[in-house]
């Protein structure tokens, strides 16, 4: 380290300290005190520099010295990423639980990949030196996990001659595998990891539309509110209302090949279940462990502020570089309001001018551009790949006119909107039907009508149609009791109840409903909405609602989705006709009554 | 470095005094303030800059005069001294002793500020804990590193139940009780002695460290005094392998404090003057709990959160439920009923419930019985709301069940005698006697095993 990159510390004011540094730059990162605390600097004013740390600064004095490192925030991009649980700065906490124990000490560096372990290295055999190469040429791949094959890209920026590419073999991710000539004729070592600024998005060739939906199998999600691969998504929700497990359901059970899990700025507790089931559960496409294509970024509650704000960029970048291979990558935040609150935490020690319930006036600006890092695109060497990002929010009070809430509304495209009423009845997920939305049922239902059944598109509308009526009636019923209904409004009701509980509920904690493939999706609404058809024709004919809805077969059709799992897709179409034969026999039934 | 004593404090105001002229002082370090009576307080740098320091007084800086006092850097953080001797004894905010006895002598002193648990070093808490109560353990079971808080109202029986919790509350099938680390922030005089009466009373108090700051205490202390109080909880967990139950009252002027101080300090606010990290804040508290690998001890937190006019949305509240792992809420509608404890199901919840019951836990039954009785709960409260417009004679058949569903639900299940110690089986087998009033096709969250076994049909 050069002397004049020296400096002292001026000031501190909990995670912010002023520092004296001629000749820092902005965003560079800064070890402070005797402890190297680890900081990146947020603003400048002549020779002094404004830090702020991802580190408590207890014990800090004016006085101690100030390390400028050169770069900015940056993350390790090679394997050994997958099955790993990271902090909001990328330091890897089962490392740092044996370094330092059961609590994490300050001033720890421990770098973010394994420096010992060896990887198998494949090169890629259509490689010859003396070609041509250039961002996102694949130089050969290492079995990652069982599960993900990770291509060893050249990184963006980088282009020219191809000199050597490593032999087949076990190296370490420091080993060099390529040589490449630039054009002025500089050989640049290539390693089998590479580092990327994360404020900075990783370049593409191009962004394309998202063509297909991205399952998540949970019915309210990809029947009622659909998102597509490459799409963002918003789940705000009050406390209790179940947005923790709406995400872990999605990074449970998504077909996406890569889980980036962020938990920012939430329970430790709900980190550990992740931790502990994830290396348990399986993945149902692959029949592999889930733990082999996810990343946990982990900064709790009462982890460091600064290092929750990072956490969000360090996931994406990490998001990025998978897209950059070739995958199709889900990214969660949980909880995107306390990545909001932890801009508001600094800029007000910062002393700037708060404009809405303390949020500084970039708010805004620095969401979209958060979820503008997510899409669809053609990588560079031609391939498609996307990065989904779903962004819990946690609105104060559960209003949604709220800061964070409803600046993210105006950006993203689908918005589960989670309701208190609902959880309190302890309907799960308490997605509600009335205020959520997806921009993406049109493309979705493209892929629905093609793969699973020709009436997606016309069955959801009738579903949203029936609840909506449901709602009005309610309204009424609530005034004037049930007894001003007539036949046909009651079926309706009773039919929403149908939907509402065999369809719509879905419990994550049964073993058979907790994943629900699009086929038995659609059986169950379809096999709803029939019997809701059948049933009003009936009514139609003047048979009594009370009839119909001591029918036995209704209790069933509320079981159904636990009953049969999603191999059993025959035997809820076989249920349909057995309740469509009881319909019939009413009708029968009943028209031998009145012509007698 | 050496101690170092300054004369040259030149503004007080809520609580800070800042100090000119006082380079290399560390962020964090304790400060005794001397004043010409020779009376001390003490205090913490809460910004520390080349030439000035501001000090956080835990006393308060009333009646302070200026030129008239010493400050002393200490030269360390604020610690309190842990030994197994704290057990049965009352201290305050800062570790002294309120109780007339000796301070705790020893050399195993702790920073009060904690760091943060690594998340990959923590367990999944899964351990049912019987708290005797069946509103908590049928629907909102408490586990072992949990933390649950209690939300209520001023003039409920938040005491009550909390001192119940602490009385009955135990590993099923197990005997070991838990030791109490107790904290009060701004309570009433008689606040602090129900509980102190009433550990006595249930020959508990050998098994319990108090934290005492009343309302007449000098509110700044109640800062620290949760993470003094948790200090000496980790102590008992991880040093002497204790199952500790942590119970803090009352949040509410904790976080009164913090706001107080930090208009002191000119911090900009975000929601009802509070300032902006107080999320940030009171995770730093509520985090502290929790189980941790291949350690014996546990930490388990029962905080008491006081929602001013009811209103759960809150910053407070709303903060808390956010952070904590659900919250059990007391309804004055239910207390005004004469019904004890006050709990509403309805809002309360426990997160960690789902691992720590059913078939190896507690009963195979337990999880679709809570759910079962949380939807015909609900859908009873519509009813009782429709009958309380229409009328009751107006309510078909199956809704008058529904009503007498929800009256039988809360004089029987809900309410419960204070000394009474349901165990879980006793709760789990009132709620089948509850739900066997609804023919068994309603019971659809159950699956068809449980009704054979367990539905008993009353007519």
């Amino acid at each position: 380290m050069s002397k004049d990159r020296l400096g002292v510390v001026r000031d501190i004011n909990g995670p912010i300290v002023t520092i004296d540094l001629p000749g820092i730059r902005s965003g560079e990162q800064v070890r402070i005190g005797e402890i190297g605390l680890v900081g990146e600097v947020i603003s400048l004013s002549g020779r002094q520099a404004v830090v702020q740390t991802y580190e408590a600064t207890d014990g800090v004095r004016p006085g101690e010295p100030a390390v400028g490192l050169g770069w900015p925030l940056s993350v390790e991009l090679g394997p050994g990423l997958m099955g790993g649980i990271f902090d909001g700065v990328q330091r890897p906490l089962s490392k740092i639980a044996l370094q330092s124990g059961d609590y994490i000490a300050r001033g720890i560096d421990v770098p973010a990949l394994d420096r010992a372990r060896q990887w198998e290295f494949e090169p890629n055999r259509a490689l010859e030196p003396g070609q041509q190469v250039g961002p996102g040429s694949v130089l050969g791949t290492v079995q990652e996990t069982a599960t993900v094959l990770h291509k060893i890209l050249v990184p963006p920026g980088m282009a020219g001659e191809l000199e050597e590419v490593a032999p087949a073999g076990e190296y370490d991710i420091e080993s060099t595998i390529a040589h490449v000539r630039d054009a002025k004729g500089t050989s640049h070592r290539l390693a089998l990891y590479h580092r990327w600024p994360v404020r900075r998005p990783r370049p593409y060739r191009r962004r394309d539309d998202g063509v297909s939906p991205l399952i998540t199998g949970q019915r309210v999600i990809d029947t009622f509110f659909p998102q597509l691969k490459g799409g963002k998504g918003a789940v705000p929700g009050p406390f209790g209302a179940g947005k923790t497990v709406v995400q872990q359901q999605i990074a449970r059970w998504s077909n996406a090949d890569i889980v980036i899990y962020v938990g920012c700025g939430e329970r430790g507790n709900e980190l550990v279940d992740v931790l502990e089931s994830f290396p348990k559960l399986e993945d149902p496409y692959s029949g592999r462990k889930l733990m082999e294509r996810t990343l946990l970024v982990a900064n709790t509650s009462n982890m460091p502020v600064v290092a929750r704000e990072a956490s969000v960029y360090v996931g994406l970048t990490v998001a990025e570089y998978y897209r950059d291979m070739g995958y199709d990558v889900v990214m969660l935040a949980d909880s995107t309001s306390r990545w909001a609150e932890a801009l508001r935490e600094v800029s007000g020690r910062l002393g700037q001018m708060p404009v809405e319930e303390g949020y500084p006036a970039y708010l805004s600006s620095r969401l979209a551009a958060v979820y503008e890092r997510a899409g669809r695109v053609e990588t560079y060497d031609a391939g498609s790949g996307s990065v989904t990002l779903i962004g819990a929010v946690s609105p104060p009070g559960g209003d949604f006119s709220e800061p964070v809430t409803s600046h993210t509304k105006d950006i993203i495209e689908t918005f589960w909107a989670l309701s208190k009423e609902l959880a309190d009845a302890r309907h799960y997920p308490s997605i509600d039907w009335v205020t959520s939305f997806s921009a993406h049922v049109h493309t979705a239902a493209q892929w629905w009508h093609e793969e699973v059944d020709r009436r997606w598109e016309q069955r959801r509308t009738e579903a949203l149609a029936l609840l909506a009526r449901d709602a009005e009636l309610s309204r009424i019923v609530n005034l004037v009791g049930p007894e001003a209904l007539s036949d046909a409004q009651r079926w309706q009701l009773e039919g929403a109840s149908l939907v509402k509980e065999g369809v719509l509920q879905q419990s994550a904690l049964d073993e058979v409903d907790t994943f629900c493939s699009p086929e038995k999706q659609f059986a169950l609404l379809d096999l709803t909405l029939s019997i809701y058809d059948k049933g009003m024709a009936l009514i139609e004919l003047g048979v009594p609602v009370a009839e119909l809805a001591e029918m036995p077969q209704l209790a069933k059709v509320r079981r159904c989705k636990s009953m049969y799992n999603s191999d059993q897709v025959d035997s809820i179409r076989a249920f349909a006709r057995e309740v469509e034969q009881a319909f019939e026999g009413i009708r029968i039934e009943y028209a031998k009554q009145t012509t007698d | 470095m050496s101690i170092k004593e300054y004369r040259t404090a030149s503004e007080a105001r809520g609580g800070l005094i800042s100090v000119k002229h006082t380079p290399g002082i560390a962020f964090g370090d304790r400060v005794r303030i001397t004043d010409s009576r020779a009376e001390t307080r003490d205090g913490q740098v809460i910004r520390a800059a080349d030439d000035e320091v501001l000090i956080l007084v835990f006393e308060g800086t009333d009646d302070l005069d200026l030129n008239d006092i010493w400050v002393r850097f200490l030269d360390e953080p604020v610690e309190i001294a842990l030994s197994p001797e704290i057990l049965g004894r009352e201290f305050n905010g800062l570790g002294e002793p309120r109780d007339g006895r000796p301070p705790v002598l020893s050399n195993t002193r702790r920073p009060v500020s904690g760091a943060a648990i690594n998340p990959a070093a923590r367990t999944y808490p899964r351990e049912f804990i019987q708290t005797g109560i069946s509103t908590i353990d049928g629907l909102n079971s408490l586990v072992r590193g949990q933390k649950l808080p209690i939300f209520t109202g001023s003039g409920l029986p938040h005491n009550r139940l909390a001192a119940q919790i602490v009385r009955q509350a135990k590993l099923k099938d197990e005997d070991t009780s838990f030791s109490i680390v107790f904290a009060a922030m701004g309570v009433s005089y008689a606040d602090a002695k129900f509980f102190r009466d009433e550990f006595a009373s249930s020959g508990v108090l050998r098994n319990v460290v108090m934290f005492v700051n009343l309302a007449d205490d000098p509110p700044v202390e109640r800062l620290t005094l949760p993470r003094t109080a948790l200090t000496a909880a980790e102590y008992l967990a991880y040093d002497l392998d204790r199952h500790v139950l942590v119970v803090m009252t009352d949040m509410t002027y904790y976080a009164e404090a913090l706001r107080e101080v930090a208009t002191a300090k000119g911090d900009v606010p975000a929601r009802k003057g509070y300032p902006g990290y107080l999320y940030s804040d009171l995770a730093e508290i509520y985090e502290r709990c929790g189980r941790i690998h291949e350690r014996h001890g546990s930490i388990t937190m029962m905080p008491v959160v006081s929602m001013p006019s009811d209103d759960i949305t809150h910053p407070i509240p709303d903060l808390t439920g956010y952070i904590t792992e659900g919250q059990i809420v007391l309804s004055r509608e239910l207390n005004n009923q004469g019904i004890y404890p006050p709990v509403h199901i309805s809002p309360s919840l426990s997160r960690l419930m789902k691992d720590g019951i059913g078939k190896d836990d507690t009963r195979e039954d337990h999880p679709h019985v809570a759910a079962q009785l949380y939807a015909l709960y609900a859908r009873a409260l519509e009813t009782r709301n429709l009958a309380s417009i229409i009328g009751a004679d107006e309510l078909s058949e199956r809704d008058r069940r529904y009503l007498k569903f929800a009256d039988d639900f809360d004089k029987r299940f809900v309410a419960q005698d204070e000394a009474e110690d349901r165990s879980i089986d006793a709760t789990l087998n009132l709620a089948w006697e509850l739900m066997s009033a609804f023919p068994r096709d309603m019971l659809t969250r159950m699956s068809e095993t449980e009704l054979a076994k367990y539905y008993r049909a009353t007519e």
